[in-house]
């Protein structure tokens, strides 16, 4: 099955980027496959490379950036909500591309599944 | 050096029924203009949709909003584009889509409000109603 | 038939009551990150589960449980725990996914 993932939130003040990784995460040991995570209004923040979080908790930035890596999960980052935020290409964290919001309603017509993760 | 090949998704042929919930009222938050923004986006794309607006949601589209003295946009306007939308593909019949703007009457009425406050033309549902609405929808999107 | 995600405290917000009015009869409601506390028996806001049991079928997303020390509380009766996998398994299992927030 074809699963698209929504990302509302930044790392660390909301919990939805956590509950999208992990469920990104199970969607692929099952055998999924998860064609896109777009990441939209605060959500643009989880690819932010700057975000240094303390050494002995997840680096959700990095978790992420792992994921699509080893599993070829296109990771969008919003254009819009971007600039909003001050989340551009000279921060942007491996594994994120910034794109349009086109992205979103795309994956969403190709998936299977489209979850939205949230506050 | 990418792999773009999964950037690229067939889509052709793909008609799904979008449902765009708004429950949250503007200017508190930001998710009322980016849904907005969403839902522009997306009659590109020429689907089906139910731009829905449900608890404090129906506040977005109140009429009179004055923004001036917070200095904030006043995005309220923008809602007559996707009205806009909606008559243009009810009328031309060479576009398969079936648009429609949704107030759900508990939500209304709680706040006591009535579709004479509102900013745009809607269809009021109870909730029973749109509930098996809902219930048909291929993609629900919110915030 | 559609799967409903509620992930905020009954006591927080009205995100669950919403989702209890709107969602259709034989849907699947899985209570995740805070939204777990709904999941909670004896308190003042199980009956809004309780009471529909026989509406909806209810999950609960185990680790959101056991990370807020919960586990040791009694859910409410019929309410089932599933993990990541069974989350999975539950979006594969229904037509569209629904996430109140």
């Amino acid at each position: 099955m074809k699963f698209g993932i929504v990302v509302n939130e930044g790392p660390f003040t909301h919990q939805a980027s956590d509950s999208a990784y992990l469920f990104t995460k199970a969607a692929l040991e099952k055998g999924h496959q998860v064609m896109r995570v777009f990441f939209y209004y605060d959500g643009v923040n989880n690819g932010n490379k700057l975000s240094s979080p303390q050494a002995d908790d997840r680096n959700l930035v990095k978790l992420w950036g792992d994921l699509a890596a080893e599993h070829k999960v296109d990771l969008v980052i919003c254009v819009a909500a971007a600039l909003r935020r001050g989340i551009k290409d000279e921060i942007l964290a491996e594994g994120f591309r910034i794109s349009g919001l086109g992205q979103l309603i795309e994956a969403s017509m190709a998936a299977d599944r489209t979850l939205v993760f949230g506050d | 050096m990418a792999d773009d090949s999964r950037r690229e998704f067939d889509t052709e042929g793909v008609k799904k029924r979008f449902m765009f919930v708004n429950r949250r009222a503007p200017y508190g938050s930001i998710y009322a203009l980016e849904i907005l923004e969403m839902v522009l986006i997306s009659a590109a794309f020429e689907q089906h949709a139910a731009i829905v607006f449900i608890d404090d949601g129906v506040f977005q589209i109140k009429k009179g909003q004055d923004t001036e003295a917070l200095g904030m946009k006043n995005f309220s306007p923008t809602y007559r584009v996707i009205e806009m939308e909606k008559h243009d593909a009810d009328e031309d019949e060479d576009i398969d889509m079936v648009w429609r703007i949704i107030v759900e009457r508990e939500s209304m009425e709680a706040r006591g409000l009535d579709a004479d406050d509102l900013i745009v033309g809607v269809e009021v549902m109870a909730a029973q109603d749109l509930s098996a609405l809902m219930a048909e929808q291929d993609v629900v999107l919110g915030g | 038939m559609m799967l409903h995600t509620v992930n905020k405290s009954p006591f927080e917000r009205n995100a669950l009551e919403s989702c209890l009015r709107l969602a259709a009869s034989g849907c699947a409601v899985l209570l995740i990150e805070d939204g777990v506390i709904a999941a909670l028996a004896g308190t003042s806001q199980s009956d809004t589960i309780g009471g529909r049991m026989g509406d909806f079928k209810f999950y609960v997303l185990g680790p959101d449980i056991d990370a807020r020390g919960l586990a040791d509380k009694p859910l409410i009766d019929g309410v089932k725990v599933v993990d990541y996998g069974g989350f999975v398994d539950l979006v594969a299992e229904h037509d569209a996914v629904n996430a109140w927030l």
